[in-house]
């Protein structure tokens, strides 16, 4: 790993209008709400609103804007003596890093200005593991495809499949099972979609989770325990590393 | 006929209690000279007679009241039951306890063990104790003419099985239940076959159930009382002819947990109350003919739950404000009438400035239905397929019973004086 | 003394071979340039040499060592790419210090082209502001920065204004005499007849005149390589439309 490349790239995406304008948009947006609202635990559900849907959606889109912008660089970069996976490594943290960078001040001082408790630490961590989920995908559809539109392509559609289109499955396959205890399966269903996994870790935390019922109880005994919080965050962790991982093993075969 | 003979009554308990207080005698009970315990003064007494328990400690317990004297305490004395038996035993009419404070109440599986109980008795006063650790607290059985006022009942529940309730009332009649505060039991206040009975200006909270809890009892009011925390809210049931006015029911979180769960209830009126922060606002399973109106909902994850099984009951004039849900059924059908409330979920106009909205609304959403149907789906909560698939039924309706609407929308709160 | 030689050398593009069987060998002192009709591979080959593309077939050994998932012999190499772009918040000085901090291990640097292309002026810009022209002379003076023993330039004076191309035609006169391998590829004749020793022709991936241009005069005094190569390709071309 060769920091010197990722210091340069954090240098001047830090100082890009585009990282520049989305921490403003997200500090106006969580000051609004926190401050506008007066209940925090709603003020918690909007942050969430943002952090589900802006989040991954911006980082997909950015990263893989960016990385198709940057490719005659990565090819000035490959022709010095540095191994590829430097290069890769650089771009992704350099990205992500300075993606999280911005969501952790945009929306973090907002929340943290409001209080410290265990759901903005919440929120916080969530929203940055989301962020390096979907730079992880961006690079992954960057990786694929060789051309930009295309990729730029199936980055959005990633986003809608695991933000509406995956969840309107399930709802399909909750009435098509209504007769079953489904309760189980629904926990490993959910673990399948970073975005799901996110929403439902923070929904416990805040009081609106009593809201769940009973069936909510089975969930919360889940995603409650110390146990369900491990594996939960251990699969985002993967969400992160797999598709970061698939993508460097086509980086590293990949003709510029 | 029924007002006459009340009347009568109070007259005659008013005349014995003149006659008592001129005819008795004051016997005092102190833990360094004279009496040192109430059950020695009680057996040296007669009827009418005042004992006075002075400021001290007394370990005594099962004391049997079978005279109608007034046991009055100075200083809050305390009677300390030390997890023996139970307290005072109440078996003679108007009776009065007052200024005491009793203590540690036997738990018992068998026995429904209280800090005082009156059995078969009238006209009977038990009035600003504290009863701390107990297990019943203040029972009162086949009794009437009663008041209990101004009594602060604490008791430390752990399960539902090894609790009791904070004031049971168990087929009594013309009651007064007045500014008691309870806590810590099963159920702060419980009644069973009580009728024309009035609860005001009590406060029951943290009770691991009901902080009311009342079946097969008609004709009784509920007002001005707060009920907040408790597990499961407040439950009405098998009951006719209820009032329930300005009282406040807040914070009851938790799965099964509801401001008040109305069970087979009929004929009654919930009128000015504020629901506020609970899992369901109102639950109705097979009530009819209610009048729910002039009551405030506000951030509660539902509403009102309507259940199929409820009819001709009317929602007018509350308000809705910041509700998950605002109203939820699991009927495709609605036999209830909504009008003039106010739901902060409109988005309608209101062109000729009446202060109705033009347009009606239709307070249930697709979504919720579908919790109904599928609770498994709520996991789904705050997720955007639930905001489109509440959309696409906004715009083409098809699911939503059609008569669920309010046809008068209120553009701004309702007010009420 | 330093060499590099490609063995079979096969590299296709989804069903494009764009590369076939290419064998080659370069050494030092010597200027070669590749020549040929666009689409011909020879960025490709130059790219294969850099470790960009990756081939399919073949080896390619620099100082007889295969470079196949190895990077330390990039150090040996500057390049000199037909398009340069940078991220655009990043400074020009900034650039210079990734380099230093990839390969700065030579302590005198190769400052001839950052004096002539006059670009201690503009080290503190962004390149987001500067134009083409100017990107790619950064490109250049940092392909000559570390001197390296290889140069690979892929159609230098393509997007340079006369003056600049005059610039780096001369310099390249200049490392030609420290005993350097010198790759350029060019579509100007007149370019490859003044820098040039030996000349490679690449036509649809095959390597078809691999001579030096003292071979190609023939004994002539004058050579006009345009001529000479519509002589000798015709017949090549000929074939390929039959």
């Amino acid at each position: 790993m060769n920091t010197k490349i990722l210091k340069y790239i954090l240098l001047d995406l830090l100082r890009s209008k585009f990282i520049i304008s989305y921490t403003l948009f997200l500090f106006l947006m969580s000051m609004s709400v926190i401050y506008i609202g007066h209940d925090s635990s709603k003020a918690a559900v909007s942050i969430l609103n943002i952090i589900l849907f802006v989040v991954p959606l911006v980082c997909i889109i950015f990263g893989t804007i960016h990385f198709y912008n940057s490719r005659e660089f990565i090819e000035f970069l490959l022709t010095q003596p540095v191994a590829r996976k430097s290069i890769f490594w650089s771009e992704y943290l350099g990205i992500s890093g300075s993606l999280s960078a911005a969501f952790i001040i945009g929306a973090g001082v907002p929340v943290i200005s409001a209080g410290i408790n265990i759901t903005g630490v919440y929120l916080l961590v969530t929203g940055t593991m989301l962020t390096f989920i979907f730079v992880s995908l961006a690079f992954l559809s960057s990786t694929i495809n060789n051309d930009k539109v295309r990729g730029v392509g199936l980055s959005i559609i990633l986003w809608l499949y695991l933000s509406v289109i995956f969840d309107g499955f399930v709802m399909m396959i909750f009435y098509m099972f209504r007769d079953y205890p489904l309760d189980k399966y629904i926990v490993a269903l959910t673990s399948l979609n970073p975005v799901d996994l996110s929403r439902i870790l923070i929904l416990l935390q805040i009081d609106i989770s009593a809201l769940m019922g009973f069936t909510g109880a089975t969930f919360q005994k889940f995603f409650g325990s110390i146990t369900g919080k491990f594996i939960s965050l251990m699969l985002l962790l993967l969400w992160i590393v797999i598709p970061a991982f698939i993508s460097l093993r086509i980086f590293n075969r990949k003709n510029f | 006929m029924v007002r006459y003979s009340k009347i009568f009554i109070h007259i005659f308990i008013f005349t014995f209690l003149i006659n008592n207080l001129c005819s008795g005698k004051d016997i005092s009970v102190c833990s360094v000279r004279g009496y040192k315990t109430v059950k020695s003064a009680l057996e040296n007494s007669s009827d009418g007679d005042r004992i006075i328990i002075k400021k001290g400690y007394y370990r005594e317990n099962n004391i049997i009241v079978d005279k109608r004297v007034q046991i009055l305490g100075e200083d809050n004395p305390v009677i300390d039951l030390e997890f023996i038996n139970q307290g005072f035993i109440v078996r003679k009419d108007s009776v009065i306890i007052r200024g005491l404070e009793i203590r540690n109440i036997k738990v018992s599986y068998v026995q429904d063990l209280s800090a005082i109980k009156i059995e078969n008795s009238s006209g009977c006063t038990v009035e600003n104790n504290i009863l701390y650790n107990t297990f019943f607290a203040l029972y009162l059985a086949n009794s009437d003419n009663c008041l209990v006022k101004g009594n602060k009942i604490t008791g430390f529940a752990q399960t539902e099985s090894s609790s009791g309730n904070g004031i049971h009332l168990w087929k009594c009649n013309n009651i007064r239940i007045e500014s008691n505060e309870t806590s810590g039991h099963r159920d702060g206040i419980y009644f069973e076959f009580v009728t024309n009975t009035r609860i005001l200006n009590n406060y029951s909270h943290n009770n691991l159930r009901y902080g009311l809890h009342f079946m097969f009892s008609d004709s009784n009011s509920y007002m001005k009382n707060l009920f907040s925390e408790n597990g499961a809210g407040v439950a009405v049931m098998y009951t006719k002819n209820i009032i329930m006015e300005e009282n406040i029911f807040t914070g009851n979180w938790g799965p099964a947990s509801y401001g008040i769960l109305l069970k087979d209830i009929s004929r009654s009126v919930i009128r000015r109350n504020k629901f506020i922060k609970n899992t369901i606002g109102i639950f109705m399973e097979g009530s009819d003919k209610m009048n729910i109106e002039e009551n405030e909902f506000r951030d509660n994850g539902y509403a009102v739950k309507v259940f199929g099984n409820c009819s001709s009951d009317t929602l007018i004039r509350n308000n809705f404000i910041g509700n998950t849900f605002d109203i939820s059924t699991n009927s495709s059908r609605n036999e209830n009438y909504y009008s003039e409330n106010y739901w902060d979920k409109y988005k309608g106009y209101d062109m000729n400035k009446d202060y109705t909205g033009d347009v009606p609304y239709r307070p249930v959403s697709l979504y919720s239905m579908l919790v109904e149907k599928v609770p498994e789906s709520i996991i789904m909560m705050r997720s955007f397929i639930t905001d489109i698939i509440d959309f696409t039924e906004k715009a083409i309706p098809v699911f939503i019973p059609e008569s669920l609407v309010d046809e008068k929308p209120k553009m701004i709160l309702n007010e009420y004086n | 003394m330093n060499t590099i030689e490609l063995r079979d050398l096969c590299k296709s593009f989804g069903k494009n071979q764009v590369l076939k069987n290419i064998d080659l060998q370069l050494k030092s002192g010597e200027v070669t340039a590749l020549m040929g009709p666009n689409g011909s591979g020879k960025t490709t080959l130059l790219k294969s040499i850099l470790g960009l593309v990756i081939p399919d077939s073949g080896k390619i050994l620099v100082n007889n060592a295969d470079v196949k998932n190895d990077f330390h012999y990039r150090n040996l190499i500057g390049y000199m790419p037909q398009i340069a772009n940078y991220p655009e918040n990043m400074k020009v000085r900034e650039l210079f210090a990734i380099v230093k901090d990839l390969r700065g291990h030579k302590e005198i640097t190769d400052d001839e082209l950052i004096d002539n292309f006059k670009l201690n002026e503009i080290t503190g810009k962004n390149f987001g502001q500067l134009s083409g022209g100017y990107k790619q002379r950064v490109t250049g003076a940092l392909a000559f920065l570390y001197h390296p023993e290889i140069m690979i330039l892929d159609e230098p004076t393509a997007s340079l204004d006369p003056l600049s191309s005059e610039i780096m035609r001369n310099k390249i006169l200049k490392e030609k005499q420290k005993d350097k391998i010198i790759i350029i590829s060019s579509h100007i004749a007149s370019e490859v007849e003044t820098l040039a020793d030996r000349l490679i022709y690449i036509l649809d991936g095959k390597i078809i005149i691999n001579k030096t241009l003292k071979e190609l005069k023939n004994g002539s005094q004058e050579l006009k390589l345009g001529k000479t190569l519509t002589e000798i390709l015709a017949p090549v071309l000929h074939n390929k439309k039959s």
